[in-house]
């Protein structure tokens, strides 16, 4: 009977330089159980929503995550402007989805980057990040933010993107695909990678969805839930289908991911083509009386953001839930069974963003 | 309104809460959320769920000193909500599959959002 042995995993880990702590139970060295702890920079941003203005939220909205940044700010004032019967304009609409699936570029290629540093392949990673760099430069080019874009408003957006911009970026968009397929090539196909990431962390369809999986994470074990699909900003026009993959190890984490940057491509190309000319924003009176849960798609999952008004300046309740405390049930069942080694690898495979979870 | 989503929100009593818990689990709903709320003086928690996009909400409220039954035993992972609502807002939730006794989030202050903290909450608007 081998001897069991806890060993701590964080709060700061080379491979994960965000606090969150992992008591790993290990027979020699198996993973047998798994206990999570975080709260070591919980920044009670909930509680801001108080003492700002619920115009001002946004900017505290979008500082939740500096990658998730742009779909935090969507998901807030989406709930706001449902609150006030706000009917956003169409171009807006539009806006809002191509800076959205630009972050969602921006965020799975920093993924697959971090990704492949945990399994050693460097060179994989800094041709991931090398792409990114691309993205982060159409996003610099059209809101003037690299990481923190500040173009979502309650009632639309702050900035358009002009005609000779947009015919650019589709353009663009033809070379950045190639490279992107040729990339995703060595995801998927490498034997290398497939041996370090397929039967790791498995977890099958019926489990995934009754621990409350969301975003890639679920999506990889068979589960169809993409909030995209209920038709928020323009994606109800653009006839949107989630990527699925049925096998639940990191393989297919990792897999659906890939093919998701061809998915944002794809929708960032149609957006392009059906942008309607129109108004930015509507005029924002009152103030909002009401609660509503509004749900976006961000990168990792589904978001809520739970907003309450009671008819003054400020909100009077803002509660988020992010999709990496969705998963981390996930996580606490994916590890039992990998080997020590492969613990980095397995954390990773939720993408777990530690700075929204702090909120 | 920029989405048109139905959202059904169902009072529920303490005492059958775990009775309609379990009803949408054995329905096929999955848990989206758990979220408390400072009402004055006591707590409203939102129990979030979701079928097919289809989102329903079953709201419980309760003072400061009720003890809440943990609904981990119908679907595991509510344990990062419940205990969530514990180590924020103090309230007791018994029966959590994976209790950490108040160390999952670490705050530097004990139950920031507790109505019944003494000394007042300082972050609160004057």
């Amino acid at each position: 009977m081998p001897e069991r042995i806890v060993v701590p995993f964080g709060p700061q880990h080379p491979v994960l330089p965000e606090p969150i702590h992992l008591d790993l139970v290990l027979e020699d060295e198996l993973v047998v159980d798994v206990v999570p702890s975080i709260g070591y920079i919980h920044r009670g941003l909930e509680q801001l929503v108080q003492k700002r203005e619920f115009t001002e939220y946004v900017y505290v909205a979008e500082r939740i995550c500096g990658i998730c940044s742009f779909m935090h700010a969507v998901a807030y004032c989406q709930g706001v402007e449902q609150i006030m019967g706000l009917e956003v304009p169409d171009r807006a609409r539009y806006l809002r989805t191509i800076w959205s699936e630009y972050s969602r570029l921006h965020s799975h290629l920093l993924w697959l980057g971090l990704f492949a540093d945990g399994m050693g392949f460097e060179n994989l990673f800094m041709r991931s990040w090398q792409l990114r760099e691309s993205v982060l430069d159409v996003l610099e080019d059209t809101t003037g933010g690299r990481v923190i874009q500040g173009t979502c408003k309650v009632g639309g957006v702050r900035r358009d993107i002009g005609q000779e911009k947009l015919d650019e970026i589709h353009r663009g968009l033809d070379s950045f695909e190639q490279q992107c397929l040729d990339l995703g090539d060595v995801f998927l196909n490498d034997e290398t990678v497939k041996y370090r990431l397929q039967r790791l962390g498995i977890v099958g369809k019926d489990e995934a969805y009754a621990l409350g999986a969301v975003g890639p994470t679920a999506r990889a074990s068979g589960v169809p839930v993409d909030i995209r699909e209920t038709g928020y900003a323009a994606y109800g026009d653009l006839g949107f289908k989630p990527v699925v993959e049925t096998a639940g190890d990191c393989y297919a984490r990792c897999a659906v991911r890939v093919k998701e940057v061809y998915a944002s491509i794809d929708l960032i190309r149609r957006a392009i083509d059906g942008i309607p000319e129109g108004p930015l924003d509507v005029k924002v009176k009152g103030t909002p009386d009401g609660e509503y849960f509004s749900r976006v798609e961000q990168p990792r999952g589904e978001v809520i953001h739970y907003l309450r008004g009671d008819g003054t300046k400020h909100l009077a309740r803002a509660r988020i839930r992010t999709p990496t405390l969705a998963n981390i049930p996930m996580l606490v069942k994916m590890l039992p069974g990998a080997q020590l080694a492969d613990v980095p690898v397995v954390v990773l495979s939720i993408d777990p963003c530690i700075s929204c979870t702090e909120r | 309104m920029t989405v048109n989503e139905e959202q059904t929100t169902i009072s529920v009593a303490l005492e059958d809460l775990l009775r309609e818990v379990e009803a949408l689990h054995a329905d096929g709903y999955r848990l989206v959320q758990i979220g408390c709320t400072d009402i004055g003086g006591a707590y409203e928690i939102n129990y979030s769920f979701d079928k097919d996009y289809r989102f329903k909400n079953l709201r419980l409220m309760v003072g400061p000193d009720i003890e809440v039954p943990s609904i981990s035993g119908i679907y595991w992972g509510a344990f990062v909500y419940e205990n969530e609502t514990h180590d924020l807002f103090g309230i007791p939730v018994t029966g959590i599959n994976i209790d950490f006794k108040g160390t999952f989030i670490k705050s530097g202050e004990k139950f920031p959002f507790s109505v019944t903290r003494s000394g007042g909450d300082r972050c609160r608007n004057a």
